[in-house]
């Protein structure tokens, strides 16, 4: 089979993984023959048209797949054209792309041939040659293959700077429907034993400076959104647990898209759920930089997102006895929850205001969004001149643009707005279709 | 301690000639109403004067910055220079008038007008160059890799050094066509150059082949269901398609507006 026709295939059966971060370690470049570092901040090489940045050659090494998971296009019950890289043709590739500038270095993962075993034998072998014979330096992703020995495991984390596993779906019954070849233990074990093992040579490094690394870029995993009845809160809190228990690096999410008409499945053309997938990445950050927990965010009585605002400032709404909070006294926690102030605007806060008392027009100049922060915040005890606080007032300032235009539209402004209505809000917004998605934000 | 005074500043454009102003207004105890390089001199009104650039001057300045400032000031110097803000000459003086006076103390005055200004061009600059480590594009001929990039900044210095501890061992050209300069990276070492016009050679059939290949991949890893031109055109703006390889071809806006009306309406 030509090349290119190959790259097709095995690209677009990669897509459905939401992973393409380049991130979390730095590698100064090697002067022994070889090629590439690695930069923790991560590069993005391009867009691709749905708008998600395009940073490591994803591909799988084969579509073929023993396996018959419902919510995937590579079952072996679905009718897709096949194809199979050797690890040479892998290799040549990556090197060619990277040399180019078009990518900062490859994310292989793999349909199951043979045995999980020989599946990953296969990988360790075009990363051994990647990195050995064609000495290269730059960031290679690879997918941990659940049921291969660990041992494999062992060598696959030492060719890589991140491995990971897909949690794929959010609960045990949902696996059980829908991969029946998968359990939540065999997807866990690795996920376990991969953490144990990033542990364990953190320690080794310190002794031995020469000791090999483990995925010194750490451990992700990825969770399919919108496949299953799953609420967002146990979402979340599954999350929570991945950071705080397998010490995670990143959980991604993926809005589920039909892929062929299954019984278990929302049938085909049920447009992917992207509002909700974008409100997970934004209480996922809160978790990950703002300090929030779980049970903050959602609770059992509001086990899903509000569609009208995102989590922080649905958060600040229903916690009106925190606010407003004085600008140049609050801790740089507090500031972390008042919406309108990022990370870097709190930080620069906390740095200004350390040479002069700062006003609202100081606020602006730091890159705080005045329009939301006003009603949850003081300046030198004042509150912003000429605020007027009232209900529509505030959730208009707090919507998004997007949200803010299909009320209109709709001439819905008002009925819907009650700030402390725990009625569900279930509005298909046009945002769902348009709303800005990386996959990463 | 400096009064303004209604004079443009006019130098030789180089780092070494805008601390030589730097100087000469410290001699002079003034703050000019403009600083310029000679090639954007227009007619005027004020007072112009000509600041010579006097190296060793210059070197007195630069030696100053980080010991009676910061490092950190002294970076945000270096960086404001490469910007593409039109006022950054003044800017650059006026800030160092502040910090010398003020001392270390102006890295936390992020809400002062001067700093919060400089700042800005910084951010917009290394944001820039960030984005060219990604977006740029070598092709291959004969063994030798080159690039042509058309920034709003002068990013070259800021990126070149990036990619020479990448790929230590390739020889590599970076053409910055908006400024004519360019970064030469030949046998491990690095130079730069102003003032040079260069063409892209017509590619091998080897080099054609890999930018197939990437433009295969390209379409292939986008999801159709998800398919968001705007947040593509706001991450990659259109400005930079034109020197990337996979979006020849590719028509922006005129698509994304069509079909965001289609959906709004």
């Amino acid at each position: 089979m030509d090349m290119l026709e190959k790259l097709e295939i095995l690209g677009a059966s990669a897509k459905y993984d939401a992973a393409c971060t380049s991130s979390g370690v730095d590698r100064p470049g090697d002067f022994d023959g070889g090629i590439g570092n690695a930069v923790a901040a991560g590069i993005c090489h391009s867009f691709a048209s749905d708008g998600r940045c395009i940073s490591l050659l994803k591909i799988l090494m084969t579509n073929f797949c023993l396996y018959d998971c419902k919510y995937c296009v590579n079952r072996r019950s679905n009718d897709v054209p096949r194809a199979r890289f050797t690890p040479e043709e892998i290799a040549r590739l990556t090197i060619n792309f990277y040399r180019r500038n078009y990518i900062e270095g490859l994310f292989l993962s793999s349909g199951i041939i043979q045995s999980p075993d020989y599946t990953c034998e296969q990988m360790i072998e075009a990363l051994s040659l990647l990195r050995n014979e064609y000495k290269f330096k730059g960031y290679i992703h690879a997918k941990a293959i659940p049921g291969a020995d660990p041992e494999l495991i062992n060598r696959l984390g030492a060719l890589a700077d991140r491995i990971s596993v897909n949690i794929e779906l959010p609960s045990q019954k949902s696996l059980d429907r829908l991969a029946p070849d998968k359990s939540k233990s065999s997807i866990l074990l690795p996920m376990g034993h991969i953490t144990q093992k990033i542990r364990q040579n953190s320690y080794e490094i310190v002794k031995y400076k020469s000791a090999p690394k483990f995925a010194p870029a750490g451990q992700s995993t990825q969770m399919i959104i919108g496949a299953t009845p799953d609420s967002d809160f146990q979402i979340l809190r599954l999350s929570e647990a991945m950071y705080d228990k397998y010490k995670l690096k990143r959980v991604f999410y993926s809005a589920y898209i039909p892929v062929g008409d299954q019984k278990l499945l929302p049938p085909a053309g049920t447009k992917p759920p992207l509002l909700r997938e974008h409100r997970l990445y934004q209480a996922d950050w809160l978790l990950r930089f703002y300090g929030f927990h779980a049970e903050e965010i959602l609770d059992e009585q509001h086990q899903d997102f509000n569609p009208l605002l995102d989590p922080k400032c649905n958060w600040a709404v229903h916690h009106p006895e925190q606010f407003p909070v004085e600008i140049n006294k609050a801790p740089y926690e507090t500031l972390l929850r008042v919406p309108g102030i990022g990370v870097k605007s709190a930080q620069r806060i906390v740095s200004a205001r350390q040479s002069a008392k700062l006003d609202y027009d100081d606020l602006r100049k730091l890159g705080v969004v005045l329009k939301r922060a006003n009603y949850f915040i003081l300046c030198n005890g004042k509150r912003a001149e000429g605020l007027v606080v009232t209900e529509t007032g505030i959730m208009r300032q707090l919507m998004s643009a997007s949200t803010v235009k299909e009320l209109e539209q709709r001439g819905s402004f008002g009925e819907q707005l009650s700030l402390f209505d725990d009625e569900k809000n279930t509005l298909p917004t046009v945002e769902d279709t348009l709303k800005c998605l990386t996959g990463e934000m | 301690m400096f009064n303004g005074r209604d004079v443009i500043y006019v130098y030789d454009g180089s780092f070494e000639g805008l601390l030589s102003c730097v100087f000469e207004s410290f001699s002079r105890r003034e703050l000019p109403a403009g600083v310029t390089a000679e090639e954007d001199a227009q007619l005027t009104f004020s007072e112009v004067l000509h600041v010579d650039t006097d190296p060793e001057k210059a070197k007195r300045v630069a030696a100053a910055i980080p010991k009676k400032i910061s490092s950190q000031a002294a970076e945000l110097v270096r960086t404001g220079f490469l910007s593409c803000a039109e006022d950054k000459d003044l800017l650059i003086l006026t800030y160092l008038q502040k910090g010398f006076q003020i001392g270390k103390a102006i890295d936390n005055m992020l809400a002062d007008d001067t700093v919060n200004a400089l700042n800005k061009a910084v951010q917009h600059c290394t944001g820039e160059a960030h984005k060219f480590m990604g977006f740029l594009r070598f092709s291959d001929f004969d063994g030798y890799l080159a690039a042509v990039i058309e920034p709003k900044n002068r990013v070259i210095p800021l990126i070149a050094g990036h990619f020479a501890e990448r790929m230590p061992h390739e020889n590599f050209l970076i053409y910055d066509k908006t400024h004519r300069m360019a970064a030469i990276y030949y046998s491990y070492k690095m130079e730069f150059a102003e003032g040079i016009d260069f063409e892209m050679p017509s590619a091998s059939t080897e080099e054609e082949r890999y930018r197939e290949l990437w433009r295969g991949f390209y379409k292939a890893i986008g999801i159709e269901e998800r398919e968001n031109p705007r947040c593509r055109m706001s991450m990659m703006p259109k400005r930079y398609w034109n020197n990337m390889t996979e979006m020849q071809g590719e028509t922006g806006d005129k698509d994304a507006n069509m079909k965001y009306l289609l959906i709004n309406n």
